[in-house]
């Protein structure tokens, strides 16, 4: 037990040693009643008895009996008595536990039995009866040799708070050397002190200190039901620990929404940046985006089957398969369609629209197809399932993989523009196209290349979706509307407004849900960016000089 | 006798386009009506609601037309505002139903008592009356038209990206009514109507007198249109389609001018809506998915972009063909010839069937008319008719 603080006042220091080592020997002492007697006749049986009086408060003193008594059936007992498998024949005052397999067993002798009496009836239980069983329960679980059933049980007893335990908790945390159970049962005797009637008040504070440190929704919930029948000190103290975990509690749910928010923004941004690219290059709207993201991801479910089916073992190298092979199947489809449509409706912008929402069509239809109208199972490797805990959020593998995952790709394509010979002739074609074809630039070679490789990003984005969403032939369009969203607020001709237009609608999307609802909060973005283009009609990272005027 | 402003300049085809809406208008009820089912000559009622259906959409494809084909704005959302008219005339319908409902309710519709409304939302009342709804279809979608294209046009969002907020305008209403706490009836709309104007909506004569009156609609929607593109205004707005900044700087106030085609355009396919829904016996959310916005662009694109006949054409051509292999066992392909005819259409026809029938005419006239003028010559007979 930590000292109090240590300059405040020495009675009570002096005081608190003394109940402290008062405690150790009554707890000396009852350890011996519970440990050192073993159950031989008497009060074991004499409890057990008890269960057969079908009389709650001899129910309640049965079970504080047999959880103190170290009987190796006492687990067995109580846990049945939770479930409603124990049950007793009045007559006779025999009580028979019924194991989850069916097997029944004499509670007082533990000798297999064929079948129960005809009177045996289950033994009752009432609220107050529940509670102080999961306390028994707790209690015979805090001394599990096994550190995670440990630290389940005192999570338990902290939730039941439940005095019964006390002793139990106190003898577990003095020979206890695993430092996050210590750290529970630490918690779990707080929490006893806390609602224990004769604690005294230096007790009580120095309990709500440990539970202030919890922190968490449980620790907010026991502070709240303490009732206003404390000592005022006791009050203040819970008042101003309750405050500080909700403001805990607040910060925690706002790093979650960034999380999450986070999370949307890099599959947005996956999303759109191919959509940005080409329509940054040549002007044009890409309908079929979505469609060449949905042929990533069959891509992707296509390798898993050959996988599957031929070699099992490099189940785990898939999406490294995967990527560079969607990369080339969409980029592929993206330069057919640049030269079989596109190029045919330049300076037609709109028209290009429609010609391309058609070419979404077929290309749905070809998938429905081919693989059927439902979703197709595509899984996760090892290293993106699962899920780790960061202070009170929960992050999952696969969504912090995919963050990196579209961060990468953010940076080799910025790279790729920046530094490769094609990268300067997409953007002296973004800035002027008529000067750059006058400068010698092969325009329409560099469109097609464009097209491919905002296409190629759109399939290396479905790579990434087929791990957290359903693949399906409508995948595409889910996140078509989307994209064009990030386009357009980010601005086009810079990949840096796609990247803010992203993680600023995704981070939007996520810290509306929780007040609006996720439908209201999506509604709410969509009339926010109309509204946004009213005063930025090309977005956040708009192109300037004349160049844009068309 | 038609105001002069609607008859001005009535050129052939229009002439043509009027005389046979107004010709099957009649004569397709009367058919149903008056001649003994099984007759060769009678229409069977499904097939007057199917007509009657294609009379809406070609009034939204005329809509569509007028922004389109003769100002440049590409609405991506036009879907929503015929819904929107829809919505409220499926409202009247609803109240109408009075305690027929399931649940009996004389107030509520059956939805309302279904998710426990307490009592009916402010937005409902009124529409028990006629004249309210009919004024709700005209005045909720140009309401938003213009509120929407007042804050669009006057900031100059112009080509891909008003196509683009059209669109995200469309896809945040179907949103909102599919949630049940909207008060629309959520995902499955409203439906199971029953009376309009004290007729029952499934028989058979409202059913001709609905078509009668959606080609009636047609008609005045047609000549509201060619009103618009063939007067003083009519020019500015194609000025705007082919040259907006020249336009602007010639000193038209280019976004008042799109805002009030727009705001009209809005209103007719709100009409085109509320004469939808009694036909098809259902509203719901799904009316306002972007798809569908697009697919009524494209009718517009197969019959001519910029000619009002071919607009309509467009939109019964293309409906007929969906209903024709949607049905059959060529279902499945559907989607594809659905996407071929919007890529060979932008390819390979961008004038649509009617632009394109009246180019090929126009050039053959020319033609004509220079070997006239050749072979004239060629005689050493003086100058060509001036009348010509």
């Amino acid at each position: 037990m930590p000292p109090p603080s240590p300059h405040s006042c020495r009675g009570r220091i002096v005081s608190a040693n003394f109940l402290d080592r008062l405690r150790a020997v009554l707890l000396a002492i009852l350890l011996t009643a519970a440990f050192a007697v073993p159950a031989l006749a008497g009060p074991f049986e004499d409890a057990i008895a008890k269960f057969a009086n079908d009389d709650f408060s001899d129910t309640d003193e049965a079970i504080g009996a047999v959880a103190v008594s170290g009987n190796p059936l006492a687990f067995p007992i109580i846990s049945a008595l939770q479930e409603g498998r124990l049950s007793a024949d009045p007559d006779t005052r025999k009580v028979f536990v019924t194991g989850s397999d069916g097997k029944i067993i004499d509670a007082a002798t533990g000798a297999a039995v064929d079948k129960l009496p005809d009177n045996a009836a289950a033994v009752r239980l009432n609220n107050r009866l529940r509670r102080a069983v999961e306390a028994a329960l707790g209690g015979l679980t805090l001394l599990s040799p096994d550190p995670a059933k440990r630290i389940a049980a005192a999570q338990s007893v902290f939730k039941s708070h439940e005095e019964s335990a006390l002793a139990t908790i106190d003898s577990a945390l003095a020979k206890e050397t695993n430092k996050t159970a210590k750290a529970a049962f630490a918690e779990a005797r707080a929490a006893i002190l806390l609602y224990k009637s004769d604690a005294t008040e230096i007790e009580k504070l120095e309990a709500i200190a440990v539970v202030k440190a919890r922190g968490d929704q449980e620790a907010m919930a026991l502070l709240t039901g303490l009732g206003s029948d404390v000592p005022p000190n006791v009050a203040r103290a819970a008042a101003s620990a309750i405050a500080s975990i909700q403001s805990n509690l607040a910060m925690w749910s706002m790093v979650q929404n960034a999380w999450y928010g986070l999370s949307l923004g890099s599959v947005l941004l996956l999303a759109a940046i191919g959509l940005a690219i080409t329509f940054g290059v040549m002007g044009v709207i890409n309908m079929a985006h979505g469609e060449m993201v949905m042929l990533g991801a069959y891509t992707t479910f296509v390798v898993q089957e050959v996988i599957r089916t031929r070699y099992p073992g490099l189940f785990d190298y898939s999406l490294l398969i995967a990527v560079p092979l969607a990369f080339l199947v969409a980029g592929a489809i993206g330069v057919l369609i640049e030269r079989g449509i596109i190029r045919f409706l330049y300076g037609r912008p709109l028209e290009t629209l429609l010609a391309t929402w058609g070419l979404s069509l077929v290309l749905q239809q070809a998938v429905r197809t081919m693989f059927g109208p439902t979703n197709r199972e595509v899984g996760n490797p090892s290293w993106m399932s699962g899920a780790f805990e960061l202070g009170q959020i929960t992050i999952t593998y696969n969504r912090l993989w995919i963050l990196c995952f579209t961060l990468a790709v953010f940076v080799i394509l910025l790279a790729m523009l920046r530094y490769t010979a094609l990268g300067l002739e997409m953007r002296a074609v973004t800035q002027n196209r008529r000067m750059a074809a006058s400068m010698g630039i092969a325009t329409s070679r560099v469109d097609a290349l464009t097209f491919g490789l905002g296409s190629g990003i759109a399939g290396i984005a479905g790579v990434a979706l087929s791990q957290i969403d359903n693949v399906s032939p409508n995948l595409g369009q889910s996140y078509i509307i989307d994209s064009f969203m990030v386009v357009v607020f980010g601005g086009v001709g810079n990949l840096w407004g796609t990247l803010v237009g992203a993680f600023t609608l995704g981070i939007a999307n996520k810290f509306l849900e929780p007040v609006a609802g996720a439908v209201l909060g999506k509604i709410a973005i969509l009339v926010l960016i109309i509204l946004f283009i009213q005063k930025r009609p090309r977005g956040l990272f708009a192109l300037k000089g004349r160049a844009v005027e068309a | 006798m038609t105001p002069h402003v609607l008859t001005r300049s009535l050129d052939r085809s229009a002439s043509i386009f009027i005389l046979v809406v107004a010709g099957l208008g009649l004569l397709i009820p009367l058919s149903n009506l008056l001649l003994p089912a099984g007759s060769m000559l009678q229409v069977p009622t499904y097939l007057v609601a199917l007509f009657g259906k294609y009379a809406c959409y070609a009034i939204l494809a005329l809509s569509i037309d007028l922004i389109w084909g003769y100002c440049g704005i590409l609405s991506l959302g036009h879907g929503a505002f015929f819904a929107l008219g829809g919505y409220a005339m499926g409202m009247y319908l609803m109240r109408q139903i009075g305690s027929r409902g399931v649940y009996g309710n004389p107030i509520l519709p059956d939805f309302m008592v279904f998710l426990n409304y307490p009592e009916l939302p402010w937005y409902w009342h009124g529409f028990d009356m006629f004249w309210f709804a009919a004024l709700m279809v005209i005045l909720v979608p140009g309401l938003l038209a213009f509120c929407f294209g007042w804050l669009a046009f006057r900031s100059r969002v112009t080509g891909v990206y008003l196509s683009i907020i059209t669109q995200a305008m469309t896809y945040a209403l179907l949103l909102a009514f599919f949630r049940n706490d909207f008060g629309f009836g959520g995902n499955n709309g409203l439906t199971d109507f029953k009376d309009i104007l004290g007729f029952n909506v499934q028989a058979d004569g409202t059913r001709a007198a609905l078509f009668a009156l959606s080609c009636l609609a047609l008609i005045l929607a047609f000549l509201i249109c060619r009103a618009v593109v063939t007067s003083k205004l009519g020019k500015v707005l194609i000025a705007i389609r082919d040259a907006e900044s020249r336009t602007r700087f010639l000193g038209y106030r280019v976004e008042s001018y799109k805002l009030f085609v727009f705001t009209l355009s809005a209103c007719m396919a709100g009409v085109a809506g509320a004469l939808y829904v009694p036909q098809v016996g259902i509203i719901n959310p799904s009316e306002f998915a972007p798809g569908n916005s697009i697919e009524a662009v494209i009718w517009v694109a197969v019959g001519g972009r910029g000619t009002l006949v071919g607009a309509a054409l467009g939109a019964v051509v293309v409906n007929y063909a969906k209903t024709y292999f949607t049905s059959g066992p060529l279902a499945p392909y559907w989607l594809f010839m659905l996407g071929a005819l919007f890529i060979l259409v932008t390819l390979l026809l961008p004038k649509g069937i009617v632009g394109t029938f009246s180019a090929w005419r126009e050039s053959r006239k020319a033609t004509e008319k220079a070997n006239a003028e050749s072979a004239a010559r060629e005689d050493g007979v003086g100058e060509p008719n001036p009348a010509e």
